[in-house]
């Protein structure tokens, strides 16, 4: 049997924007730790430079955004652009919090590889992360 | 001895004899917060020396007040309906508020936006996206005037959720009322002030924890002397509870969050009883029925306790806990939304079960956005069917007494107790959340219940069990951007219209006093609020002084 030498997965988890709701990113980074993947947590209040500039510093496969302050429509896109500005838009980037419908949908026409609404299971961003990452 | 037919009370030999014969069903028969519940509670689970001299229960309106603050309840006076509300412009959200008064409400609470809670001026190019949307955005003194135009402020009482700026709210509130003729005296309300939660589980700061506390004091110490009405602080749980406590440590860290600025002010120098009557306190009502009711009777009889035996008041005003309640936004979901009425409703009662003051009641569309206006209405209607229907207003503390409920209050109290000696052991509240000591504790308590949810150990309708038939989703309610355009346009007009000379000149002399820790900054921030200088002048002069805050990333 070959050595499992798989590279363990590496996720950003970040806290754009001005909200303090921090409840739903610390639960998923633990869970993406737990899942064996490799986490690294921004924080609060970070811009969308600040959280490029972390993904391509630690080299992440993907980066998870949580935002509850109503203005994903503003931050996300902004994260993208900037992506695809340092040639990083091969990172996945999943998006989680209180985010309406039609904004999911224009959010992944613009690149969102997943939303993950209330109710969403932590299992659900694992399984979708790896599966993403590894396709 | 004559026979009855009846054996003794006797609970051990019920429960092995008739409790036992038959099997329990599969469930977990805990508290939500894990707490172990018996199959029966009877009178020996009453707590010791109930009726005597130190009676633990007590009546209503007499120390320890664990049945109630007050002597009448709510056969005197039903609890204020507060609903919170806050979006787009002052001049929006004054027609909601206009509206809510005009559909019974009873007092008024705002909700400010993210720029706003961070000291941001919506200019600043880091509230873009975020002006309005979770709130009202407020920049300046004109904004609070608009606000609360044609709202006589010294007849309604008023709400406002804000912290870390909350020093420069009051000073724009204090000068809006005062242009409309109500003097500072006159206003009764409540500003939220609560900075340690914030660092504990909100996370909205602008300045790092000591000048925080500073700031908390001076409003303390500047409202008792000038605002007899107003509540300077309201301590509370609510957040903490939302970040993913359990209701013990919601408890306990709330009441050691207010201990913590008692002890401060009585640093000061002030008489305990100058201001403690104006301390009030704000609560979560999750969806665990009788913890809940257990947690509001345990907080009042800890309060009293220590604010008579620790601090010495003399003041039965001074060892009365007053609370506001809202119902938990976290138990919300976006599945089959409709449900969330019922959630609230029973959230609602065990706030009302439970002797609160106020009471927030959440809209059932909050999972998904802030409400509309239809579902606003359903939720305050919610609280009237409790007020007028359900009777459950008649008597006071209807549940004093129970077994269960005395057992689980008198549980709740120990659990916070153990909390307390844990914090002392680090030094207090100040240094424990600087070690970041109830910010893990609270999110360890959030993935284990995260982690029971997902197992399936816990169930929540519509989510993991009964999930088909989802509810049409309901209408929500988009926050306009224009609105983002406008505010920005208004803050820049305030800076170009005023005297800007008098508005350096206020800053600067902000900026002097900050530097002397034995000066109180609520008259001259009063003073800039006049010279129209804006709340992120006004936190960005501080900073100058006291430095920001970042919080270190762990999870």
């Amino acid at each position: 049997m070959p050595p499992t030498t798989e590279k363990k997965i590496r996720v950003v988890v970040a806290k754009p924007g001005l909200d303090g709701h921090d409840r739903g990113a610390k639960i998923i980074a633990r869970a993406l730790r737990d899942a064996g993947m490799e986490v690294i947590y921004t924080g609060l209040h970070q811009t969308p430079e600040q959280i490029v500039e972390t993904v391509i510093q630690e080299d992440a496969d993907a980066v998870g955004l949580s935002i509850l302050s109503g203005a994903h429509m503003t931050l996300v896109p902004r994260v993208l652009e900037l992506l695809r500005e340092q040639g990083a838009d091969d990172v996945v980037v999943t998006l989680g919090g209180t985010i309406p419908s039609e904004d999911v949908k224009e959010l992944k026409e613009l690149g969102v590889a997943e939303v993950f609404t209330p109710g969403a299971s932590t299992e659900q961003a694992v399984d979708f992360i790896r599966s993403a990452v590894r396709s | 001895m004559a026979t009855t037919g009846r054996r003794p009370t006797d609970p051990d030999r019920w429960e092995r004899e008739i409790f036992r014969a038959a099997p329990e069903r599969d469930a977990p028969f805990s508290t939500m917060s894990g707490e172990p519940i018996k199959p029966l509670y009877t009178e020996a689970d009453l707590p010791a020396g109930v009726g005597g001299d130190r009676d633990p229960i007590g009546l209503p309106g007499e120390y320890p007040y664990t049945r109630g603050v007050y002597g009448s309840m709510y056969r005197g006076r039903l609890w204020t309906m507060r609903q919170f509300a806050g979006y787009g412009t002052a001049a929006e959200t004054n027609r909601r508020f206009r509206y809510l008064l005009d559909h019974g409400q009873t007092g008024l609470s705002t909700a400010f936006d993210m720029p706003s809670l961070m000291g941001l001026d919506s200019d600043h190019p880091r509230s873009e996206g975020e002006v309005g949307r979770e709130g009202v955005a407020v920049d300046s003194l004109e904004d609070m005037e608009t606000l609360f135009s044609g709202i006589p402020l010294d007849e309604v009482t008023v709400s406002m959720t804000i912290n870390a700026p909350a020093a420069i709210m009051l000073a724009f509130y204090v000068v809006a009322a005062e242009r409309q003729g109500v003097p500072a005296d006159q206003l009764g309300g409540t500003i939220q002030t609560d900075i340690l939660k914030e660092y504990i589980a909100q996370k909205e700061w602008c300045f790092p924890v000591d000048p925080a506390m500073r700031l908390v004091g001076d409003m303390i110490e500047w409202c008792s002397g000038q605002m007899p009405r107003w509540h300077p602080v309201s301590i509370s749980g609510y957040h903490i509870r939302e970040a993913g406590s359990t209701a013990a440590q919601e408890l306990a860290f709330t009441l050691k969050d207010g201990l913590t600025y008692v002890e401060q002010a009585v640093a000061r120098g002030l008489d305990v009883d100058d201001f403690a009557p104006r301390l009030s306190f704000f609560f979560n009502a999750h969806i665990d029925f009788f913890e809940e009711i257990a947690k509001y009777r345990a907080a009042r009889r800890i309060w009293a306790r220590e604010l008579r035996e620790t601090f010495g008041a003399r003041k039965p005003e001074s060892w009365r806990m007053r609370f506001h309640t809202q119902t938990a936004g976290v138990s919300l979901t976006a599945q089959q939304p409709l449900n969330n009425i019922v959630r609230t409703a029973i959230e609602a009662l065990a706030g009302v079960l439970g002797g609160t003051q106020s009471l927030h009641t959440n809209s059932f569309d909050e999972a998904l956005a802030l409400p509309t206006e239809n579902a606003v209405r359903v939720a305050l209607r919610t609280q009237q069917i409790i007020a007028e229907e359900t009777g459950v207003a008649n008597t006071i503390d209807p549940l004093g007494g129970s077994y269960f409920v005395e057992a689980l209050t008198d549980r709740m109290e120990e659990q916070a107790y153990e909390y307390f000696a844990r914090i002392d052991q680090l030094g207090g509240m100040v240094q424990a959340v600087k070690q970041g000591f109830p910010q893990h504790e609270i999110a360890d308590a959030a993935f284990r219940y995260q982690r029971e949810l997902e197992s399936g150990v816990r169930r929540m309708v519509g989510v993991n069990a009964y999930t088909e038939g989802d509810d049409l989703g309901p209408e929500i309610l988009r926050i306009d951007p224009a609105f983002e355009v406008e505010q920005v346009r208004r803050v820049q007009r305030v800076r170009e219209r005023r005297d800007s000379e008098r508005a350096q000149r206020a800053l600067v002399s902000l900026v002097d006093a900050a530097r002397d820790p034995a000066r109180n900054l609520m008259p001259l921030l009063i003073e800039a609020a006049r010279a129209d200088c804006t709340e992120g002048e006004m936190v960005s002069a501080l900073q100058t002084v006291f430095g920001s805050y970042r919080e270190a990333p762990v999870f």
